[in-house]
């Protein structure tokens, strides 16, 4: 195999491992995040307002991660550094 | 593909390009100009009034509703630098109805910049509020070691806030022109419509963002006036 070809492959690949597993743990942290605010909901509804603020705040931090990895999956796909390096040599 | 409206340049010369994004978003500011002063031209105080001043006055106590629930104890100080960036995320998200318009938050340049601002905003309101010792000292906040660390927590979070609001809608709107290329006709629609939603929230999101990061700047002083509160309270009831 020549580089480009294992660039390719090893971007695509790693791409996807990285959608996998930063879309995976993330939902599972943000799922948990909303079970223990509705459950908070449900034993004080009066301080509902404070705590879905609060709970906003956590879930754009937790997708923080996930948006990184989706960012670095889109750039190993559409935008690669080393395969325009290739392609222009 | 394209991955954001940078690279769609209409006019070039040397370092300057002029881009869909910076078209945009020029665009996006004469509208809110104008519109904000078209509304505020005559303001009325009667019961009978026009409808797009009761519309800006809901949005603007709303935001100083939420900005005063966070912590700050005067929103009005904070009300045009967080309202502006609000209102800007939320409008810019808001136009994705209109065919062929993209968002020129979804380019990093847009979101740095917004980003950069909210990270200078917040030494500036901290000197404001409470002197520039004070602020040093809030940076210094555990205690001497944790200097280089807090700084760096700045600047992360400053990288953090850029990234968040540019991905968010630059998925928006790749989503919808995947999609396209896959299902044509109806699923675009309901991943825009989703795209709404979220462009909503992250507006939302980014707005209380910086005015906690702002909160965190100038809390030095409020919490020592708590803590001794707290603890008279706690002599009171012994």
């Amino acid at each position: 195999m020549d580089s480009i070809t294992i660039i390719g492959l090893v971007s695509i690949i790693t791409a996807g491992i990285t959608m996998a597993i930063g879309g995976m743990m993330p939902s599972i942290a943000e799922g948990k995040a909303v079970v223990r605010a509705l459950e908070s909901i449900a034993q004080q509804p009066d301080s509902s307002p404070t705590i879905t603020r609060t709970l906003f705040i956590g879930l754009a931090m937790i997708e923080t991660s996930l948006i990184y990895c989706f960012v670095i999956s889109m750039i190993l796909i559409f935008a690669n550094p080393f395969w325009n390096y290739f392609v222009d040599l | 593909m394209r991955l954001s409206p940078d690279q769609i340049v209409f006019w070039e010369y040397g370092f300057i390009h002029i881009n869909l994004t910076i078209v945009t978003t020029w665009a996006l500011m004469i509208l809110l100009v104008v519109g904000a002063w078209l509304i505020t031209r005559n303001m009325k105080s009667e019961i009978k009034r026009s409808r797009w001043q009761n519309i800006l006055e809901m949005i603007v106590l709303i935001i100083r509703d939420q900005i005063k629930e966070i912590g700050l104890k005067e929103p009005d100080k904070y009300l045009g630098f967080i309202g502006t960036l609000f209102l800007f995320i939320a409008v810019s998200s808001l136009f994705t109805i209109v065919p062929w318009y993209e968002p020129p938050t979804g380019s990093l340049s847009t979101t740095a910049a917004l980003a950069l601002s909210v990270l200078i905003s917040v030494p500036v309101f901290g000197i404001a509020e409470s002197g520039f010792k004070a602020y040093l000292r809030s940076l210094a906040q555990p205690n001497f070691l944790m200097l280089p660390l807090n700084i760096m927590g700045e600047i992360s979070r400053t990288i953090s806030l850029a990234f968040r609001l540019f991905g968010n809608m630059m998925s928006g709107g790749l989503i919808a022109s995947i999609l396209i290329s896959i299902a044509p006709f109806f699923f675009p629609i309901i991943m825009d419509a989703l795209g709404l939603l979220t462009g909503m929230l992250q507006a939302y999101i980014f707005a209380i963002l910086a005015a906690v990061y702002i909160a965190a700047g100038m809390q030095n002083e409020e919490r020592k006036t708590v803590k001794s509160g707290s603890e008279k309270e706690l002599d009171t009831q012994i």
